[in-house]
């Protein structure tokens, strides 16, 4: 796992920001964590308070809503995001084999991230790829007819 | 809710009542019956004694239909909907036990029970458990689960699954001091969460992850219960169904086998509790769900923190000593009663009858307090009676007898759901009445607004979660008149006011005199912008808000009549109410929120000393006759002694005796070293407490008191309601207080036969007309009930003045902004105000003495940001306080919940003791001392100061008891 970056002044200024554009949303909450996650790569634990009290809301909800959604990140990941494919019409094609290399071979658990940083492996139940399964999702990109081979590259390029 | 014990009905039906006026016939089970509409399958089948099983469902807060266990059939409908969310209809046909039902309950049962240990026997929800009574509801046999050997899926109780530690198992959260959390028993039913939103409203509690990561957490991953919001009122734990969230003290002693209700003895809010009791012993307090102020609920203090009654410092055996620099004696009761008894007419035959005197308590019961007022109106035969009711809503009684003709709040708690416009004046219910505050702040998740007038940033301001004030207005410490005089002022000038109700229901004269006054450009906001520092286009939208936002009711606090003109803002309040007609009707009214559990009733019961019971003056004739006539003796017709004026003439030498019961006025009445001289001069200071209080380090005698739970009597609470206090377990030093007040009676030669408490309220009910329908019997079928209650009212007034003000006309009076002598200057350029937290009460005497201490441990002194920068201090610097009072030293704690220019503290604490620094400067109408304004200075400081070491050494000193005699 990668060390927790220190969540300075600056970073609060940032939140900060953040907060300021999306606050007068409908259900802001959601919004924000996406900004967030997208700002910092993951949702960091000093800023749930923060965001709580904007919203006027316990920091205990903000934390349900969080946890809920198994995308959002409570510590940075790897350099590189992969997603498998775990729904029925990925099993159908052999999606199983292919989360069983990759969990071998990287020897990572569901949302972990390698020793050297360079992948962070994570399901995901449906990408709306099911035509051309498996499917996976690498650094929010698609990849279609994955094979062991497919799979094999995009390992080897991230850790390049 | 758990289903321990059944007294009255108890029962849960499932889901809240609906409050429809429609109503709705359907037949349940071939019963048929009438509802009003809105109510779920699920009640209705409950009123007509028909249990459909359930787990996730409990009538104190919203259904949710999350544990399929209370599925029914509708003839004509698909499927098998759950009872709980589905709402009655017109001609609906149910079946709550069908072949299919029952299949499926036992399905759902089975699946629950699957991922549960079977440690039934060994549980300390045994017997008290819904899981166990559901299984045995629907019939569950075998379970046929169970978790996978090759380990890749586990249960969520096990600790360890073939040999690995098993990754979903979370141990046993012991943190917080009165309850587990032990989530290998929850079934994430989500009622504790609910709860902890809909009732509490602290929303402390969520479910973190999702499907079979589904778990109650407090706070964020990082949080425990005691590092979470929660407030340990206890919701969650009296929602559970099962031993995941359990009082410690069930864990220890085991289920209770018995209950009593009665009343808690802590804040005016006056919650209904059950004593749940094994012999003689207390389990647990849990709040009654027909408590008719509580409905329910309860906090920190009531439910949980009554270990002091058991504490190791609690004195059992009369004490006496010669001189208060003698160590104490231990004696029996009848050598301390004969020698207080011979101490006290040593005084009166050297020094007259004046010279002797009594401080009634606002925590004792009614009966008690009427018996210490009788003690010296009938058998020392003066007036000298006060209470500590001076100390904090004295300018209540004389502000609304005055404008309203009642002392007293006009509505009942339940009244709070009809308001639209809460105004908060100087109080912080968050802090000092938390279960109003639930109600309130459940109101106000509802729609409701909120205005709040303090110095400091409360928790209604923003603090809350889904609640922001819609306005709070910073005022500076001691510019309350003023603000509530501006505020009349945009009403009047704005043409806000309710001419119709003015014309009816006041006097029209008053009201134009009082308008043309208000309307006076001095009292506009901008005028006093600059003497209160609060923003005019701030403050005339919230008085435009309060005019014309709907039912507007105005809840107040010692933040409005613990000032030199604390009377003034009271009026000025009820003129507020009486411009917008908001006032005799629902969601309405002016509340004063009590701060003592029975402090409405030691006023009532005539504690004070210009006025007998029922607030009649001692001067006329009639009143008074009444009396003479009843207790045989002569009454003084001349009004006695204020508490000050006691100590005044202490210290002049004309007043050399007191009888102190349950009240600590060392500690909690201004300006400590008077206070301490005033005792110190006495010849005989009786002090009638469980505890050697402060005050006990100056008395002579000391005659150990009783608990509220070893005593019958009542307590009348801040909404005027009369609630009984019932006796559980025998006094532990061997009398009630109204026993021992009768014994020392009587040791000087009145002849009282009281047997029972009862006969008591019987002679109050006969000579007040005010409680002249009220008996023992009465509440004992009723529950409980509001004064006035006679033959006019034999129901009881849960609202007051609703067709007339009880004075007749209600009355407008002036309300000139006058500053307090208390001036900020180069030596004290700050403003202390003082308040209370949740966790504690009032001196502490009570709440030092459990684990609440692990909350709040010391007082601490918020300061802002700026100021503290100014003086050097960082968070958590011990800084000396100093005013022109006196000095002591506490821990600083910077925030922004203050404005520069004003200090905060607590006054919990003896070893800190914020009374040493208030001045004895007082309301000018009731000498209700102004401890929420104090000039003063804050520097560094590296120890003691030098007056808490005297104090500490004096009171060490003062505490010493002789071994007892062999």
């Amino acid at each position: 796992m990668t060390a927790t970056p220190v969540f300075g002044d600056a970073e609060q200024h940032v939140l900060h920001e953040i907060l300021a554009a999306n606050r007068h949303l409908e259900g802001a909450l959601l919004p924000i964590l996406h900004a967030v996650q997208h700002q910092f790569g993951y949702v960091p634990a000093e800023a749930l308070p923060v965001i709580a009290k904007d919203l006027n809301i316990s920091r205990a909800e903000a934390h349900g809503v969080m946890s809920f959604y198994h995308d959002f990140r409570d510590h940075p990941a790897g350099r590189t995001t992969l997603k498998i494919c775990r729904a029925e019409a990925c099993q159908a094609m052999g999606a199983d084999d292919l989360v069983d290399h990759a969990r071998d071979s990287l020897a990572l658990d569901w949302h972990e991230t390698t020793k050297d940083g360079a992948i962070t492996l994570e399901q995901v139940f449906c990408l709306g790829l099911c035509a051309c399964g498996p499917a996976m999702m690498v650094d929010g990109k698609l990849v279609g007819r994955a094979d062991v081979a497919k799979l094999d590259a995009i390992i080897a390029e991230a850790r390049s | 809710m758990k289903d321990f014990i059944i007294p009255w009905d108890d029962r849960d039906y499932g889901t809240p009542a609906s409050t429809a006026t429609e109503m709705v016939s359907l037949t349940i089970d071939g019963f048929d019956i009438t509802v009003p509409a809105g109510t779920s399958i699920m009640r209705a089948a409950a009123e007509i004694g028909i249990s459909v099983p359930k787990l996730c469902a409990t009538d104190s807060v919203e259904a949710f239909g999350s544990c399929r266990l209370c599925l029914v059939e509708i003839e004509g409908r698909n499927g098998t909907p759950a009872s709980c969310t589905t709402p009655v209809a017109e001609g609906l046909q149910v079946k709550t036990q069908t072949g299919k039902l029952k299949q499926l309950r036992r399905g759902v049962m089975e699946l629950y029970i699957s991922d549960h240990p079977l440690d039934c026997l060994t549980c300390s929800a045994n017997g008290d458990c819904e899981l166990q009574d559901m299984a045995g509801a629907v019939g569950l046999r075998d379970v046929r689960y169970e978790a996978p050997k090759d380990g890749l899926m586990t249960t969520h109780f096990l600790p360890r699954n073939n040999g690995h530690a098993n990754p979903q198992y979370m141990a046993v959260d012991h943190s917080n001091p009165y309850f587990d959390y032990d989530p290998s028993k929850c079934i994430v039913c989500s009622r504790c969460v609910r709860a902890c939103e809909e009732v509490q409203g602290t929303f402390a509690l969520t479910i973190q992850g999702r499907g079979w990561d589904s778990r109650v957490s407090a706070g964020t991953s990082d949080d425990n219960f005691l590092t979470s919001d929660c407030v340990s009122c206890g919701a969650c734990v009296q929602a559970c169904p099962t031993a995941t969230l359990v009082e410690k003290s069930v864990v220890e002693i085991g289920t209770p086998e018995r209950s009593v209700i009665t009343t808690c003895a802590y804040c005016g809010v006056g919650c209904s509790f059950k004593a749940e009791m094994r012999g003689d012993e207390l389990v647990r307090m849990v709040p009654h769900k027909s408590g008719e102020a509580n409905r329910g609920h309860s906090c920190v203090k009531g439910r949980f923190a009554w270990g002091y009654a058991n504490h190791k410092e609690r004195i059992l055996n009369p004490m006496i000593r010669d001189k208060i620099t003698d160590p104490w004696r231990e004696v029996s009761w009848d050598e301390a009663l004969s020698f207080t008894a011979k101490r006290m007419q040593g005084i009166i035959d050297d020094h007259g009858r004046h010279a002797v005197g009594v401080i009634t308590s606002s925590r004792c019961t009614n009966e008690e307090t009427y018996l210490v007022q009788k003690l010296t109106r009938a058998v020392f035969q003066n007036n000298n009676t006060d209470t500590c009711a001076r100390v904090c809503h004295s300018p209540t009684g004389y502000g609304l007898g005055q404008t309203f003709g009642t002392s007293a709040g006009t509505q009942n708690f339940d009244s709070v759901e009809h308001t639209d416009v809460a105004l908060i004046i100087g109080a912080n219910p968050s802090d000092a009445h938390p279960v109003f505050a639930s109600r309130l702040k459940k109101r106000l998740r509802g729609g409701a607004k909120v205005i709040v007038v303090d110095p400091r940033r409360t928790e209604l301001v923003e603090d809350a979660p889904h609640i922001r004030a819609a306005h709070h207005l910073p005022l500076r410490p001691g510019t309350n008149v003023a603000v509530i005089t501006a505020m009349a002022h945009v009403i009047v000038t704005e043409s806000l006011y309710d001419e119709d109700f003015i014309r009816e229901r006041c006097d029209w004269d008053e009201f134009q005199d009082y308008a043309e006054f208000v309307a006076l450009e001095q009292n506009s906001p901008e005028a006093i912008q600059e003497l209160c520092g609060v923003d005019p286009q701030e403050l005339r939208q919230a008085a435009r808000l309060y005019a014309t936002g709907g039912n507007a009711a105005i809840y107040y606090g010692l933040g409005v009549t613990e000032h030199s003109q604390g009377s003034t803002s009271v009026i000025g309040i009820a003129n507020l109410a009486m411009l917008t007609g908001n006032i005799g009707k629902l969601g309405a009214g002016v509340n004063p929120l009590r701060g003592q559990n029975n402090v409405q009733g030691s006023c009532d019961m005539g504690s004070f000393p210009h006025e007998l019971p029922g607030y009649r003056h001692v001067k006329l004739d009639d009143s008074r006759n009444l009396f003479e006539e009843a207790w045989g003796v002569q009454i003084d017709n001349e009004p006695g002694l204020r508490i000050n004026n006691m100590l005044d003439a202490a210290v002049e030498g004309s007043f050399r005796g007191l009888y102190c019961q349950g009240e600590d006025i060392l500690q909690s009445d201004p300006d400590t070293k008077h206070v301490a001289a005033g005792l110190a001069a006495m010849d005989c200071v009786i002090v009638h407490d469980l505890f050697l209080n402060e005050t006990a380090n100056y008395a002579h005698v000391f005659l150990p008191g009783s608990s509220f739970l070893e005593k019958d009597g009542t307590f009348t609470n801040a909404e005027r309601r009369i609630n009984r206090v019932r006796k559980v377990m025998a006094p532990k030093n061997g009398y009630a207080d109204w026993e021992v007040t009768q014994l020392l009676a009587n040791a000087m030669g009145a002849n009282w036969n009281y047997i029972h408490p009862s006969q008591i309220m019987d002679e109050i009910a006969m000579l007040t007309p005010s409680f002249a329908g009220v008996s023992y019997d009465m509440l004992e079928e009723k529950g409980s009930v509001q004064w006035p209650c006679n033959a006019a009212a034999p129901e009881g007034t849960p609202t007051m003045h609703m067709d007339g003000f009880v004075r007749g006309k209600g009355k407008f009076i002036r309300t000139e902004y006058v500053a307090t002598d208390e001036k900020t200057g180069p030596r004290f350029p700050l403003l202390l105000t003082t308040g209370r937290i949740l966790s504690q009460y009032n001196v502490g005497a009570q709440t030092r003495r459990t684990e609440n201490v692990i909350w709040h441990d010391q007082d601490v002194l918020e300061i802002h940001a700026h100021d503290a920068e100014n003086r050097g201090i960082r968070n958590g610097d011990l800084v000396r306080l100093a005013s022109r009072s006196g000095e002591t030293t506490l821990r600083a704690e910077i925030t922004d919940r203050v404005s520069p220019g004003v200090v905060y503290t607590t006054f919990h604490h003896p070893d800190t003791q914020a009374n040493v620094i208030t001045t004895d400067y007082s309301d000018w109408a009731t000498n209700c001392p102004e401890y929420k304004v104090t000039a003063v200075q804050v520097a560094p400081s590296n120890g003691p100061t030098q007056w808490q070491q005297e104090y500490a050494a004096q009171a060490e000193q003062s505490r010493r008891i002789l071994p007892a005699a062999e």
